[in-house]
């Protein structure tokens, strides 16, 4: 029933969304890649030389740069973990039946709801601190020597805190995808005899697949990009043990005025990220098919 | 006996999912707790959930001592702003295309999802001259920009799975009875879909309201937001556990009950439709 005059104004109304996401993505990215190529800090008035590959040359064989990518490496499987088997392990719980459900579910999923500086604070100094912190106090209580979370282990202590922030969101897609399994399905499987198990590795997990692969992909989007947690925390330190690529590319841009190297960083990054995408797109475009 | 047997299961699983799921919710806890402390017992080596003498001190300090109020509604009008003019701009490129789909639809949409995967340092360096050279650093106005085109694609796409669910029929008979667009869309469409767009206003205020990449360093003194300055609290060591607690407790708590009222939406919104 659509005619040529509707078809039309839907052109002009899918027009704003279009114009700006295309200001945001095309217009900034060329100038990134531009900056990418020439000599140009920001503290150094003057030319801005073209200098070919040279701030790829030098963002690539810094050992800072071998040393935040397998950081951010660590940090995302370390996340990606800890939250997928927690998340599981939740939404199968959540799925019994139990008393207070709501109660719980809300409990759960409050963590997600916390902007992520203030998680990082509360967690780096209310909890994590080794004079005054609660998880001080308690190794004391038992006997133990406190640890120094972020002078020990910078880097997992990051990992505890951004699972913490991230375990409520598997966890809520993990337990919707779990109420769609056919209880059918399981009661012929206890019918047959199957243990707890079999039922887990041969029903249960199958059936989550789909909704693993989702939350894998979508957290991974955000985990490549963490950045606030490091700067309360750390500041990517001792040395570059916490500096992830992202934290990376913020303290040569806007910390050394680096522009040329930075926006290097930055190419390489978006290079990364579309690795992932590519994988996620193909994913969520088979759901719009189905 | 198999009643019996099921009701000891429950409580069994009773007990391990509220324990679980307390140790999870315990941080938020303790940080509500520590807010009605001393700065004194905030610190204290042995360290108590209820008795101690409740004090509202810090709350009246961090409210008098910082500009704390203007941060907070900077907060406010940053994330409502750009959560309401991104539904102005994503609420007819949704109708457009759930309603007159064309072949081009599901590519224009999953182009708009790769927006979303941009690292934001690979336009990083770009926006902060462009926003340096347009007098946009620290204000509110750059980061409503910034919010409403990070969120968009998130928002088109909620909208056009909550609109791609009305049944197209309606909309026809409107047409039929005479119905202008306009009408359509004011008369028709919104009222049916306007749970759809409540959840998609109320996910995309908590997401302006905890981003923390672009406020961090886009602002300042002048437009801060709740996220940046609380991390202004990260620099000095020492006896500020109350005052702390006291600052987050206030910048978390709306946001905590607005997202128990949009945990389903949640799931729907940022998994892009994978999951429902």
């Amino acid at each position: 029933m659509a005619t040529t005059n509707s078809r039309t104004l839907a052109r002009f109304m899918l027009l704003p969304s279009v114009i700006l996401l295309l200001a945001w993505m095309i217009v900034p990215l060329c100038m990134t890649l531009y900056f990418s190529f020439i000599d140009y800090n920001l503290l150094v008035p003057g030319d801005k030389e073209f200098v070919g590959f040279l701030n790829y040359e030098f963002f690539l064989t810094d050992p800072a740069f071998f040393e935040s990518f397998f950081n951010t490496l660590y940090l995302v499987t370390g996340v990606l973990l800890i939250t997928i088997c927690g998340g599981i392990g939740l939404a199968i719980l959540l799925d019994q039946a139990i008393w207070g459900r709501n109660y719980v579910r809300i409990m759960v999923l409050a963590p997600f709801f916390v902007m992520p500086t203030v998680s990082a604070l509360v967690w780096k100094n209310m909890l994590m601190n080794p004079v005054n912190g609660l998880f001080a106090h308690f190794a004391i209580w038992l006997g133990f020597e406190p640890i120094d979370f972020f002078a020990q282990m910078p880097l997992f202590s990051i990992i505890i805190i951004v699972s913490w922030q991230w375990l409520p969101f598997a966890a809520l897609i993990l337990l919707t995808a779990i109420q769609s399994l056919d209880r059918e399905q399981l009661e012929a499987a206890d019918l047959d005899g199957a243990g707890p198990f079999s039922k887990f590795f041969y029903i249960v997990l199958p059936h989550l697949s789909r909704a693993v692969t989702a939350v894998i992909l979508i957290e991974t989007i955000f985990l490549l990009s963490i950045f606030a947690e490091i700067l309360v925390t750390t500041s990517g330190g001792p040395g570059y043990s916490s500096t992830n690529i992202t934290y990376l590319i913020y303290t040569q841009s806007l910390l050394q005025f680096d522009v040329g190297g930075g926006s290097a960083g930055g190419i390489v990054a978006v290079i990364i990220a579309n690795i992932v995408a590519i994988f996620l797109m193909r994913l969520i475009g088979k759901n719009l098919e189905g | 006996m198999t009643i019996k047997d099921s009701r000891r299961s429950k409580l069994i699983y009773t007990i391990a999912a509220w324990t679980i799921s307390g140790m999870i919710f315990f941080p938020i806890l303790w940080t509500l707790v520590t807010s009605f402390k001393t700065e004194a017992e905030a610190i204290s080596a042995s360290p108590s959930l209820f008795a101690f003498d409740w004090t509202l001190e810090n709350y009246r300090d961090v409210l008098s001592r910082s500009p704390y109020f203007n941060h907070f509604w900077n907060s406010v009008v940053i994330s409502l702003g750009s959560s309401l003019l991104g539904l102005l701009i994503a609420v007819p490129a949704a109708w457009s295309m759930a309603f007159v789909q064309t072949k081009k639809t599901k590519h224009l949409l999953m182009w708009m999802l790769s927006t979303k995967m941009l690292p934001p340092v690979g336009v990083l360096i770009p926006i902060y001259l462009l926003f340096r050279d347009f007098a946009l650093l620290d204000t509110k106005l750059g980061l409503v920009i910034v919010m409403t085109v990070i969120n968009l694609p998130i928002m088109v796409w909620m909208l056009y799975t909550y609109f791609r669910e009305i049944p197209n029929e309606i909309l026809e008979a409107s047409r039929m009875d005479g119905a202008t667009i306009g009408e359509e869309i004011f008369h028709v469409l919104l009222p049916i879909a306007l749970p759809g767009i409540a959840s998609t206003l109320l996910l995309n205020v908590i997401l302006s309201w905890n981003e923390a990449f672009w406020t961090l360093i886009l602002t300042a003194a002048n437009a801060a937001p709740l996220t940046a300055f609380i991390a202004s609290y990260s620099s000095p060591e020492g006896l500020f556990y109350a005052k702390l607690s006291a600052a987050s407790a206030m910048a978390i708590v709306p946001i905590l009950i607005l997202g128990w009222f949009s945990q389903k939406q949640l799931v729907r919104g940022l998994s892009f439709g994978a999951v429902k």
